[in-house]
């Protein structure tokens, strides 16, 4: 196999790895009004996530930095393009992350209620437009001969792209509390797995809309076994939650994410960014790619480093098993220096 | 076209702007995070309450910075594509593996480690505890590594050739790319910076409190911690940076030229280092300077007899080199900045070479102006640092990278100054707002000084450290 085509599939499992973790961030984020009825609520759930956000966040720096050396024209083309778009995905995250660290610095409620609403509108904006973008990749863009985007912020809001980022959002949503079900104790557990039921009758609608309108507008065969994989994780985690089985139904959330992603990935195979004015515009592995030589460099260092850093972080969720629960963080508030 | 609304003048102030504002946290982040390391290894080795207490309070410190290092840091690797996409289609084959390498190995180690740090105190080890704080601190120098390195490209572009079909630069050795003189000298010479950034934090937080004579059994032993770690990191500095302004003058004597704003071609005691010009307000002649003679020869070449060429006989050769143009950075700035590091560079220094000399034994200088001068360490530590990065790659200019591509041809054709101006104004008031509630949550925490800990078990004798929520 050649180099790129690797690098296009590894681009592909680091775009996993980040909306599998990041994922459930944002839904854990964005279920704050909903599942948080006073502080102590809310300081559980934002515990669930509090160790690993910042390592979860990592992997789109990470799948940014390998986009731009394996595949120079596809970063270059997608972030100017999309400049608007990602400039709110950047400042939402920036408002996230800083409010996870700075809410609990002061008592005062009015100080709490404002970077509570930063994280969940932080993770929203992110979990929908993470999608809109994806889609409209899929979907393609008008580019000119140099590649360059040449459409408006506007054209990038079409029914497709717009149903893409619904998907994200309520796929992440689901996920996140799902997540927080797996990861709580007492009241605020079981209030989770109702959620996540409800959540998740609306997240197969929409998902599977999108999976089908991707699957017969943009998809090859591979496209349809990708979505008919997703569907089927996206129902199973459905029932394993009905169940209350929450470690099925997280794990089974993870890989629907990961199959949907691989759905949109196996549509633009072998284009990277295809043109929608003229086909002779689009961005392909081919004509997007770094030379053999830097890929070669790239994968040494991924074929040593990933496995380290799989286990590292396995092992820190390892470390972070235990689950959260109201008793714990208000005894860990009343001696907390940080 | 409105000039206002020119993308390129607006991405390179938005470059410059983000750029400057995440580089205020870095430092401190990379220095704080060995100092909290060395003051929880002393706790460890100890069990002394007073090294508990001064982990976690620098502790704190650490985190409310480090969260702004982490978010200002996502923008930095996004803007290259954004704003600069026709700089990332020429360098991306080369610029791109150093920044690939900077996340899978130093990102992931930092981001995953760092919450283990924080939220671990009671579900580790002590020992793998502390080994957590070690490899946050090893994540945060190996990122400074690569980035340093893929920075060094656009200053000494090496280990490349051009492919005139693509139009791109492609990388021919991953290992002559990693050992650029640039970046064997940049490194250290930034590494030792942030720490003394850190140290100069220390210095400022304990003087501070021991003015006001409290928390005298954390804050002398800080004291002491900060000043030695300023009086040796800043002598590595001064080191490294000699060396680094001898690899400069090699690969962009222009730049070297501009820092003294020298002219003419000089040789020997003519190529002096001035300490302060006052010009006319042109520019173009010089009304008083104070001068070393010989100091830029030995600055440039280690020799007392070297010549260092002048900004005009440069610039005539760069047009003949590759075509008519410009090929001056600003002056001024390129010229003050250089001054304004080296001279708060050495007065922090001075500072803390002082006061260990008047707290030696355990002294404790009465006079309050000597303590009110040690609490601008920090202040002075930070705006070295900034002017000292601004220097860099102002003194690359017109360039992106150096001698291959300049800055208005690397900006993104299809994004309009509107766009830019968009981003630019949402930056701005988002960034100086957290830099308000930054500075004065810092400023809360170092007020409240150390919280007390736990006693001592009666019978092991080790003290329980706090836990963390959030």
């Amino acid at each position: 196999m050649e180099l790129n085509i690797l690098w296009f599939w590894i681009i592909a499992a680091m775009f996993i790895g980040y909306f599998v973790l990041d994922g459930f961030d944002f839904g854990v984020g964005m279920s704050l009004p909903f599942l948080g009825k006073d502080d102590l609520d809310r300081r559980v759930i934002i515990n669930t996530i509090g160790p690993v956000w910042d390592l979860n966040e990592t992997w789109v720096i990470v799948a940014g930095a390998a986009l731009f050396a394996a595949f120079p024209e596809w970063y270059a083309t997608m972030f100017s393009g999309f400049y608007l778009a990602l400039l709110v995905i950047l400042l939402a995250l920036i408002l996230r992350g800083v409010s996870f660290e700075y809410r609990h610095q002061r008592p005062e409620s009015a100080w709490k209620a404002r970077f509570d609403l930063m994280i969940v509108v932080g993770s929203a904006l992110p979990a929908l437009l993470w999608g809109v973008a994806f889609a409209n990749v899929v979907r393609g863009v008008p580019l000119d001969a140099g590649y360059n985007y040449i459409g408006t912020f506007f054209d990038l809001l079409n029914p497709y792209a717009l149903l893409g980022g619904l998907t994200t959002l309520l796929l992440f949503f689901t996920h996140g509390v799902v997540f927080i079900s797996l990861k709580t104790e007492g009241d605020i557990r079981q209030r989770a797995q109702k959620l996540a039921v409800k959540a998740g009758i609306v997240t197969i609608l929409v998902a599977a809309t999108f999976l089908l309108w991707t699957t017969f507008a943009f998809g090859s065969l591979a496209t349809g076994v990708f979505a008919a994989l997703a569907a089927v994780a996206l129902i199973a985690s459905f029932l394993a939650n009905l169940r209350g089985s929450e470690g099925w139904a997280f794990t089974l959330m993870a890989a629907t994410i990961a199959f949907a992603v691989l759905t949109l990935f196996a549509s633009l195979f072998p284009d990277v960014m295809p043109a929608s004015n003229d086909a002779a515009n689009s961005l392909t592995i081919e004509n997007a790619s770094s030379t053999p030589y830097t890929l070669q460099v790239m994968s040494w260092t991924a074929l040593f480093a990933m496995p380290v850093i799989f286990l590292y972080q396995g092992w820190t969720y390892w470390v972070l098993r235990k689950r959260v629960s109201r008793t714990t963080v208000s005894a860990a508030v009343e001696t907390a220096v940080h | 076209m409105n000039e206002w609304l020119d993308p390129l003048l607006l991405s390179r102030w938005q470059f410059g702007l983000t750029t400057v504002y995440h580089f205020l946290f870095v430092p401190l982040t990379i220095g704080l995070a060995f100092t909290v390391a060395l003051f929880q290894t002393a706790w460890v080795r100890t069990d002394k309450a007073k090294y508990l207490q001064l982990t976690h309070f620098f502790g704190k410190i650490f985190l409310i910075n480090f969260a702004m290092g982490v978010v200002t840091g996502i923008v930095q690797e996004f803007q290259f594509g954004m704003n600069w996409s026709d700089y990332s289609r020429f360098v991306g084959d080369v610029f791109g593996a150093p920044l690939a390498f900077e996340g899978i190995t130093a990102f992931f180690l930092e981001a995953t480690f760092i919450g283990l740090w924080i939220f671990g105190w009671d579900k580790l080890p002590r020992g793998l505890h502390l080994a957590t704080i070690w490899l946050t601190t090893a994540g945060s120098i190996a990122s400074a590594y690569f980035i340093l390195a893929a920075n060094a490209f656009m200053q000494n572009p090496i280990a490349f050739r051009i492919n005139e079909e693509r139009g791109r630069a492609e990388l021919t050795s991953i290992g002559e790319l990693l050992t650029n003189p640039i970046a064997l000298a940049s490194f250290p010479h930034t590494i030792f910076a942030c720490f003394m950034v850190s140290s100069g934090l220390v210095i400022s937080v304990a003087a501070w409190h021991l003015l006001r004579k409290q928390h005298e059994e954390t804050m002398r032993p800080a004291l002491k911690l900060g000043m030695w770690m300023m009086v040796v990191s800043g002598a590595i500095t001064t080191f490294f940076g000699d060396s680094l302004s001898l690899a400069m003058t090699a690969a962009q004597p222009m730049k070297m030229a501009a820092a003294e704003a020298m002219y003419e071609t000089s040789t020997g005691a003519e190529a002096s280092f001035s300490i302060f010009t006052l010009g006319t307000p042109d520019g173009v002649s010089e009304l008083f300077s104070i001068r070393i003679p010989y100091l830029l020869s030995f600055l440039s070449t280690h020799t007392l007899n070297g010549t260092v060429e002048g900004i005009n006989n440069l610039q005539a050769q760069y047009v003949t080199l590759y075509g008519p143009g410009d090929y001056t950075p600003t002056i001024w700035i390129t010229y003050w900045a250089f001054r304004w590091m080296i001279g708060l560079g050495i007065a922090h220094i001075l500072v803390a070479v002082v006061g260990l000399w008047l707290t030696r034994g355990g002294r404790s200088p009465q006079a309050t102006w000597v303590w009110k001068i040690a609490i601008w360490s920090f202040p002075f530590s930070l705006v070295a640092m900034s002017v000292g990065w601004i220097f860099t790659e102002m003194g690359r200019q017109p360039w992106l990278v150096f001698g291959l591509l300049r800055t208005q041809d690397g900006v993104s054709p299809n994004v309009s100054g509107v766009e830019i101006l968009i981003s630019l104004i949402a930056f701005t008031l988002i960034y100086g707002a957290l830099a308000v509630v930054e500075f004065k949550l810092i400023l809360q925490a170092v007020r409240k000084g150390p919280a007390p800990v736990a006693e001592p078990d009666p019978v092991s004798g080790k003290i329980t450290p706090q836990v963390t929520v959030y």
